[in-house]
């Protein structure tokens, strides 16, 4: 048996949703997020509370999207960088859902994919939400200096991105079952596909050594490259079969590291190979250094622009590897090193 | 790749901090501050102020003026520019004293601002009297050493 997950019925997106903060909303991707606030406070006194706001706002916005009340959520996948993970519990405790908190550290949006996916398709549940987040002023509170702290990042540093993002999941109609074709609509329904999950492939944590926290892309970059090839070694698609194939958030460096670890393992991913942390800023303009970073960054860059690209029938097929750094800032004072791990999920519209 | 070989290559190809502008505008902010002190030095004896009570006074000035930009979301972005020019005179450290201030205001008075307040400049504090112990008792040792002689 193989290790890729391929799902028996592909779970459908039925919607999603989108909040980012300003720096997003000046960047490559403005205009694909279904609401920002200049301010990055959403109404709130703090930056932890803005965040839960931000992942409410979300799946609310997702919800609306497809008409759903919440009591039709069988359950809710969700995290972020936080501690325990507080973004996600506040955020989401208005819906009353069954829910599960995830860590898998910026690679969570994948992670979170992954396990709604196998909930829908293994039965137990119809539809379920997954939300992650990231905030820029509650990560650099947490993991590096206060936000008024005068201080230099350096070149190699990334910027943890203010964004979170909902998808819903669903049962895909299943033929001859008029019951269950009722169901939700579906993303890129109106240009007559569906986007679904099709296949996923869990990371492992592959730890290379690297100590340094302002390099979270080197760190990353080999579990990334280990995923995608383990995939390619036993799928029937070649690169080319897809439109996009994304990292979360390696960023320039890391990114390109993980190009070049592939390369040299003889797999050459080609021209849509990208990173959600090189898409998500304009580097020249915006003083983010080595790309965007954290749980919102793949989340908002999938659900905001390449569902906006799924949905007006430009793209068929993506693979994202969500990366995640995990480690802590004790963890990191104790000299340990810091391991990354890389989520592969499939996302199809053929 | 062994990890120690991976750890050089990620370190290799990591872009470097580019240390000669840094270094050039560090040296321009740092002593544009310090022009600035010794400026007040002269302004605050021109008003009659004795030497040391004029340089208490500049400390002062230096220390409010910092955390006037600190608290208008100012300093972070001159730092951000100066580096260690603005990290090293005596702004740099109200700046590490209030930006933690600041940032824990919501947790408390007691458990935020005062527990957290020194986060950053407790090390100095810390390691700063250390040294100036360890300093007292060698100049005591060699005026005892210098006496006898």
């Amino acid at each position: 048996m193989g290790k890729i997950v391929r799902f028996k019925n592909p779970p459908k997106v039925i919607s999603v949703g989108t909040v980012a903060g300003a720096k997003e909303s000046e960047g490559r991707l403005k205009g694909y997020f279904d609401l920002c606030d200049k301010s990055d406070k959403f109404g709130k006194k703090t930056f932890e509370q803005s965040e839960s706001e931000m992942q409410r706002l979300a799946l609310n916005f997702a919800l609306k999207k497809a008409d759903m009340s919440p009591n039709r959520l069988d359950a809710i996948f969700a995290g972020d960088l936080m501690n325990q993970c507080t973004g996600s519990s506040y955020g989401l405790a208005a819906f009353s859902a069954p829910y599960f908190g995830l860590y898998g550290a910026c690679s969570t949006a994948a992670e979170g994919l992954i396990l709604g996916a196998m909930a829908v398709d293994s039965g137990y549940f119809d539809t379920v939400a997954t939300v992650s987040s990231s905030h820029n002023s509650s990560a650099e509170r947490q993991f590096r200096f206060p936000l008024e702290y005068g201080s230099q990042r350096p070149p190699t540093a990334q910027w943890t991105v203010t964004a979170a993002a909902a998808f819903v999941l669903g049962k895909s109609a299943i033929a001859g079952n008029a019951e269950n074709e009722k169901g939700h609509s579906c993303i890129g329904e109106k240009n007559g596909v569906c986007v679904k999950i099709t296949e996923a492939l869990p990371g492992r944590i592959v730890d290379k050594g690297i100590t340094d926290q302002s390099n979270m892309g080197a760190a990353m970059a080999p579990a990334a490259a280990a995923t995608l090839y383990s995939y390619f070694k036993e799928s029937d698609s070649s690169p080319d079969d897809f439109d996009m194939i994304l990292t979360g958030d390696l960023g320039y460096d890391g990114h390109a590291i993980c190009r070049d670890l592939l390369i040299g393992m003889g797999l050459d991913l080609g021209k849509g190979f990208s990173d959600c942390g090189i898409l998500i800023y304009d580097r020249n303009t915006q003083d983010t250094h080595c790309g965007g970073s954290g749980c919102g960054c793949s989340a908002s860059v999938m659900a905001g622009f390449v569902m906006d690209r799924f949905k007006k029938g430009e793209i068929k097929d993506v693979l994202l590897v969500g990366t995640g750094a995990l480690m802590s800032p004790s963890s990191v004072l104790q000299g340990l090193s810091i391991a990354g791990i890389g989520h592969l999920v499939r996302l199809s519209a053929r | 790749m062994t990890n120690a070989q991976y750890k050089k290559y990620a370190d290799e190809r990591a872009a470097t901090s580019p240390v000669l502008k840094n270094t050039v505008k560090a040296f321009l902010i740092g002593g544009v501050i310090c022009a600035l002190g010794q400026g007040l030095l002269y302004l605050y004896m021109w008003a009659g102020a004795e030497k040391q009570t004029a340089s208490t006074l500049v400390s002062v000035t230096l220390v409010g003026a910092s955390v006037i930009l600190t608290a208008l979301d100012i300093y972070d972005s001159i730092a951000k520019f100066g580096g260690a020019g603005t990290l090293v005179p005596i702004t740099g450290f109200a700046n590490a004293v209030v930006s933690p201030a600041i940032d824990n205001k919501a947790e408390g008075y007691v458990l935020g601002v005062g527990a957290k307040l020194f986060t950053i400049a407790g090390p100095v504090i810390l390691y700063g009297t250390l040294a100036s112990v360890i300093y007292g008792v060698i100049y005591v040792i060699k005026s005892m050493v210098l006496g006898i002689v």
